[in-house]
């Protein structure tokens, strides 16, 4: 059963209250929620948490042999659901569009935008790569799922370590974590995603990063993914609202900002995680 | 206070016993034994009682409502079927709500609803092999009593043990923000509260707040709400 759309009271409230700049939650317009992230005991683990969005990502590494037309380069794979734990709006079983959308914004962000340097899973050619398995279980769905998935994503990947190999002649020695460090991936770059939803009043200016009703009622969803260099990696727009370019600059600038912070939100927490494993010894 | 699961063998034995929500009496072959058939529960949470041990109840804190005959619940019209509605009011089916079962109600005379239209109604009928059924009257003296179209404000979603708190005369937050602006509120049993101000920035306010109290959510207290009131532009 799909979810009724909201109630008439509930779409006139929150257009009306859009319209005078109040957002539900107290935010400003251009205010994005202060996503908070745990790390698990494993290396790859980790849960984003954006108010009461929350998305786990998990990330592990094997040994396969590479396609045939591609001898030197790492195999990436990401798998992403959207199960009824997420919100009882979601059914098992078909992907519903939500799904799809996820699916192939995440492949777009963290796969073809080349943040992994794929030649640098390659351990043997023609013979031994690795390949990298993301996994991404949305728990909670309180809007905006797409941004929290790509930034569980990102930082998954940046939280990973591999175990150190060896390669003596044709035989590959794979070293555990008590005998040699794993070493991090090879990330040329990190993008983050932030979404802005429009809504059909043409006075109303976007907001970003909506909750689950904004989402609901908006007209139209626009998701740039940038990094922190302002190189824009994907621009995603779904939804045909008519849409002026200064607007989207302007959008562009905003993001710029936004994805500076999270940057630097991130480089911090994964500093600090990466303190607190430090084992001395003797 | 004893917490149980579903399954759990609940010691409730009672002359006239009363059995609240989450509790189910197995069926007994013959009448001598179904006094004594044992009771268990069908939801995990507290188990309370009366003080003569007369009526039990479970309480938890769940999100998923499950209708019970005569709460007052707040749904959405999500559909016309021959001369009623279907009415999503967040359980696991949707209720249907007869034309007629309003106050003054004629065949001729029906109020007109639209898809959409938010709802405060009670629950007249709630077995669970049947779709549940809503009634927009009292059922005494099947006056409206506050019953029916919601129309303006703004409905917000909490858990049910925070609608069950909101219902409950002595809790502390509708009070309070009733002292500081005009409003009203309609609490469904099914985690839907429906509040209307006059100026959109007080029913965010209200929105907020309730979010902030809920158990399952922030959990702030009487002192935490009225900091956070004050640090409110209201």
């Amino acid at each position: 059963m799909r979810p009724p759309s909201p109630s008439i009271p509930e779409k006139k409230f929150l257009y009306d209250a859009l319209k005078q700049s109040l957002r539900l939650d107290g935010r400003d317009m251009l205010d994005f929620r202060t996503p908070t992230f745990t790390f698990g005991p494993e290396l790859g683990w980790v849960e984003c948490a954006m108010g009461k969005t929350r998305v786990i990502a998990q990330l592990d590494a094997k040994m396969v042999k590479p396609l045939p037309e591609r001898p030197f380069e790492g195999i990436i794979t990401i798998h992403s659901e959207i199960s009824p734990m997420a919100s009882p709006d979601y059914e098992p079983g078909r992907p519903s569009e939500e799904e799809v959308t996820l699916t192939r914004m995440l492949d777009k962000v963290l796969r073809r935008s080349d943040t992994i340097d794929k030649e640098s899973l390659c351990i043997l050619a023609g013979q031994r790569v690795w390949q990298l398995r993301l996994t991404v279980h949305v728990l909670a769905d309180a809007g905006n799922i797409l941004d929290c998935s790509c930034l569980a994503g990102i930082v998954a990947f940046k939280h990973f370590r591999k175990p150190e190999v060896e390669v003596v002649g044709d035989e590959v020695i794979v070293h555990s974590p008590s005998e040699r460090a794993p070493i991090s991936l090879a990330i040329h770059h990190t993008p983050f995603c932030v979404t802005f939803a429009f809504f059909p009043d043409a006075l109303t200016r976007p907001v970003v990063d909506p909750s689950l009703l904004e989402q609901r009622l908006s007209s139209g969803l626009m998701s740039i993914a940038m990094n922190a260099q302002r190189e824009i990696c994907v621009l995603h727009k779904a939804g045909g609202v008519p849409t002026a370019p200064e607007e989207v600059l302007r959008l562009i600038n905003v993001t710029s900002i936004l994805v500076k912070d999270l940057d630097k939100r991130v480089e911090a927490r994964l500093l600090e995680d990466w303190e607190g494993r430090k084992v001395e010894v003797r | 206070m004893s917490i149980v699961l579903p399954g759990e063998q609940v010691p409730a034995q009672h002359v006239n016993l009363k059995l609240g929500p989450g509790l189910l009496q197995l069926s007994s072959e013959t009448q001598q034994q179904a006094k004594l058939a044992p009771v268990i529960a069908t939801r995990s949470g507290v188990l309370n009682h009366s003080a003569n041990k007369s009526k039990w109840w479970v309480e938890g804190n769940s999100r998923r409502y499950v209708p019970a005959p005569q709460e007052s619940v707040i749904g959405v019209i999500i559909g016309r079927s021959g001369e009623g509605w279907r009415v999503d009011i967040g359980s696991a089916h949707p209720a249907s709500l007869d034309g007629l079962a309003f106050e003054g109600a004629t065949k001729r005379n029906k109020p007109s609803l639209k898809v959409g239209s938010l709802l405060y109604a009670r629950v007249s009928l709630a077995h669970k092999d049947m779709e549940p059924e809503l009634e927009c009257f009292d059922a005494q003296t099947h006056k409206a009593d506050g019953f029916g179209e919601l129309k303006d404000g703004f409905v917000l979603q909490c858990s049910l043990q925070m609608s069950r708190l909101l219902l409950d005369p002595k809790h502390f937050l509708l009070p309070l923000l009733g002292s500081r602006f005009p409003l009203e509120a309609a609490v469904g049993m099914n985690g839907k509260v429906w509040v209307s101000t006059k100026e959109t920035k007080h029913t965010i306010t209200i929105v907020r707040c309730i979010e902030a109290v809920d158990p399952d959510g922030g959990g702030m207290d009487e002192t935490n709400v009225k900091e956070f009131l004050s640090k409110l532009d209201i």
